[in-house]
């Protein structure tokens, strides 16, 4: 049986290992190489520069823009998502009280779980294309047409440079936000019910409970979110290239990465440019994905 | 890049990145150089330029062989092809009987005729337009395609004292030039200016502004009507803003303030006229109010299809582009934009009419001088007439829309002309020849226009971005003189 066992695994593993290799492992052995030229997309030799592509980033406005945008991202996304997403699933699994010895939810709780989930099922472009219709910057949109019911004039979203970038953010929040209720629906409930029960004898209220013990509990489950909200916020491509003015306007006020990358390659032919800005973008969620793992490692609580 | 026999990892990247280039050969602007690479086999013939040729004469200028037969390839688009079918080509076969006239429409004209060219057996004119259409300057470099002056010498039909030429909207023949020669005619023209519903400004009693200064009373005027006097689409649009700009620029100090810009010269941006043209309408910007920074083009049309906005600035294309959306009551109209100085070099009347729609004549057809020939009808008053009405697209040809009965915003555009004479603003190549300076233009434009930077601001910025792509040394500049 010894001798069957290698074949039949590499057999299992070599079509995804392949098709890994060939279409994410080598494309970016491919980009960090192009980086390295001034490759215009036409030609078949591009030529080797070096490393001019990078030291023309230091000098470049929008990527700076474009790097500011992400850190505002890395901060205020997670938060945000995670927060309003713990707040909820509380309510949902444990906000109920206790019930006859068990932690319930909220009344309804099954049916809000649904709708939560909802903005995670719609594809991010008619995501865009609905807030496209919510941000209208006259009584014609959604928000100022309820806005103007009261009197309010008319609040330029996406096209006031101090807001646009947070009107995007709210929209990746709300988009985000019912798949990581059901994520922290799912940890919350594999916290054994005794120790609530516990908690309760001695008199804890939700407060304390949630502080005390669901959070410190809950702590893995956390950290993946954080992880995945992260990478998340390196990204953006889609929502900015849909709302944003001019795309990544006004002024560069909402520019990311991703969508200079697509500029660069594809409006202006400098794949090698545009390689240069990926590579940095690589590194940049390499170092946050390491940082974030390392700062947040904490000891387990075995249970 | 160094070739590694052996290293397989060198091998895939090679091959892989092959593999990039050749899709973005395909898909891209590139399409021109798989042609060149395709057509190099019978590129080495000399034209064919003997052979069916005939003796000249006052009637038959160009020399064609009567009997020669003549392939006319047309690209069956938004235009169609009925313009060939029923007015170009019966036109040719009455000065012609004896020629066998093919036709041919296509929607795929490199599918089409990129095997024909590396066999060496083309057709005699090309309407060379669509997402599929050959490089012309691939042709050119290599020896496919035949030039045109002979056709601009040539007396024109209408009127045997007058060349070809001189029957043409100013720059037409200049439009068509590749490498200091003109290998394309470029037929159908796109007029540009500030379109409004003629009809409203006859109940309200408006004139379009001859001024800004008088501009800015109007802008006063709407305003109190409950109008927005003026607006584009900042969102996606804003190059239809950066248009007026630099006719304006233009307006104020000729046609050479735009060669200049699109020849980078130094300090082109920062020149006065471009200086007072952006200032002028930097004051027209707050009349127009923040929101329009966040709508599409198709949002802002359809609001002054509804009556909400005054003046828009467009292209010819937009009558058409609006049709369904347009009330029986609405009549589109263009004006000039407004004159900024009292010494502006062209007047309140000049216009930017731009060719395009590209014609070209192989130089290895059999029949070159029946192509030729076919030219000079369709630049004849007849043959642009009879296309206006086939196609409902204006011509190169000055004049050759008399008599029709058109659309409104088509008389109105005719009429723009007549009255824009020689004062044409010619057409920015900037924008396609330098994709990052044109970005850059659309993000300024906005910034001016909501007020976010004043004039000086905006010239100094589009300076520096200028001298970037002249001082960027992987960018292949272009230079033009007229």
């Amino acid at each position: 049986m010894r001798h069957g066992r290698y074949p039949f695994i590499i057999g299992f593993l070599a079509a995804p290992l392949i098709l890994y290799v060939v279409f994410v492992i080598s494309p970016y052995f491919q980009a960090f190489y192009i980086a390295l030229t001034d490759w215009r997309g036409i030609t078949a030799t591009p030529e080797y520069t070096g490393f001019d592509n990078f030291a023309r980033l230091f000098d470049d406005e929008v990527f700076w823009h474009a790097v500011r945008h992400h850190i505002v991202l890395l901060v205020a996304m997670p938060l945000l998502t995670i927060a309003i997403a713990l707040f909820f699933s509380f309510l949902l699994n444990l906000g109920g009280g206790s019930k006859g010895g068990r932690m319930t939810g909220v009344t309804g709780s099954t049916f809000y779980r649904v709708v939560f989930f909802f903005p995670q099922v719609l594809a991010v472009a008619i995501v865009g294309v609905l807030f496209q219709a919510i941000y209208r910057p006259d009584e014609s949109g959604v928000i100022n047409g309820l806005l103007g019911k009261i009197g309010v004039q008319p609040i330029g979203w996406l096209t006031n440079p101090d807001l646009a970038l947070w009107s995007i953010i709210a929209v990746m929040v709300w988009q985000a936000v019912g798949f990581y209720v059901v994520l922290f629906s799912a940890g919350m409930s594999a916290i054994p019910k005794d120790v609530f029960e516990a908690a309760a004898l001695d008199g804890a209220g939700r407060f304390r409970m949630f502080f005390s013990i669901t959070l410190p509990l809950l702590w893995d489950t956390l950290q993946v979110g954080w992880v995945y909200l992260g990478i998340a916020a390196f990204d953006g491509f889609a929502l900015v290239q849909v709302l944003s003015v001019d795309r990544g306007g006004p002024d560069n006020a909402t520019t990311v990465l991703p969508l200079e990358i697509w500029r660069n390659a594809f409006n202006f032919s400098k794949y090698g440019y545009a390689s240069a800005m990926g590579v940095a973008l690589f590194f940049m969620t390499i170092t946050f994905a390491v940082l974030t793992l390392r700062v947040t490692r904490r000891e387990r609580i075995e249970l | 890049m160094t070739h590694t026999d052996g290293s397989p990892g060198a091998i895939t990247r090679r091959q892989m990145l092959r593999r990039i280039g050749l899709t973005a050969l395909v898909a891209g602007p590139g399409a021109g150089l798989l042609n060149a690479c395709a057509t190099s086999g019978g590129g080495s013939a000399a034209p064919a330029a003997s052979g069916s040729a005939a003796a000249t004469s006052a009637a038959n200028p160009l020399g064609v062989n009567p009997a020669s037969p003549l392939e006319v390839v047309i690209f069956k688009g938004g235009l169609g092809d009925a313009y060939a079918t029923d007015v170009h080509e019966p036109m040719y076969k009455k000065m012609y009987p004896q020629a066998e006239i093919k036709h041919v429409a296509t929607q795929q004209i490199a599918q089409t005729l990129q095997p024909r060219f590396a066999s060496g057996d083309v057709p005699d004119m090309i309407s060379n337009a669509g997402a599929d259409l050959m490089d012309e300057g691939a042709l050119q470099a290599e020896g496919q395609l035949l030039d045109l002056t002979p056709l601009f010498d040539a007396p024109s039909i209408d009127d045997p004292s007058k060349k070809v030429r001189d029957t043409l909207l100013p720059g037409t023949v200049e439009a068509g030039y590749i490498a200091g020669k003109p290998y394309v005619l470029k037929y159908v023209t796109s007029t540009y200016g500030l379109w409004y519903d003629a009809n409203l400004f006859k109940e309200k009693g408006w004139t379009p502004p001859k001024t800004f200064d008088e501009f800015k009373t109007f802008c006063e005027t709407a305003k109190s009507a409950g109008i927005v006097p003026y607006a584009y689409a900042g969102k996606n649009a804003s190059y239809y803003q950066y248009w007026m700009i630099l006719i304006s620029a233009a307006k104020i100090g000729g046609n050479e303030v735009l060669i200049n810009i699109d020849n980078l010269a130094d300090g082109a941006w920062t020149a006065e006229p471009v200086r007072q043209a952006a200032a002028a309408w930097a004051e027209i910007g707050p009349y127009m109010g923040k929101s329009f920074e966040g709508l599409i083009h198709t949002e802002v049309q359809t609001r002054q299809n509804q009556g909400k906005i005054a003046f828009y600035p467009s292209g010819s294309w937009l009558e058409n582009e609006q049709k369904s959306n347009t009330p029986d009551t609405f009549a589109y109209a263009v004006a000039p934009t407004p004159s900024v100085t009292g010494t502006d070099k062209m007047p309140y009347e000049a216009i930017r009419v731009a060719p395009g729609e590209n014609y070209i004549v192989p130089a290895q057809a059999k029949n070159p001088q029946g192509g030729l020939e076919y030219l000079r009808i369709m630049l004849s008053k007849e043959g642009a007439k009879g296309f206006t009405e086939k196609s409902g697209s204006f011509t190169v040809v000055v004049g050759a829309t008399e008599g029709l009965t058109l659309s409104p915003g088509n008389q109105s555009v005719a009429d723009a002309q007549k009255a824009a004479g020689q004062n044409i603003v010619t057409l920015s190549l900037f924008e396609t020849w330098y994709k990052e300076l044109e970005t850059e233009l659309r993000k300024q434009t906005n910034a001016l226009m909501f007020g976010r930077i004043g004039a000086d601001e905006f010239v100094e910025k589009m300076q520096a971005a200028a001298d970037k792509t002249k001082n960027d040394s992987s960018i292949t500049k272009q230079q033009r003189s007229a």
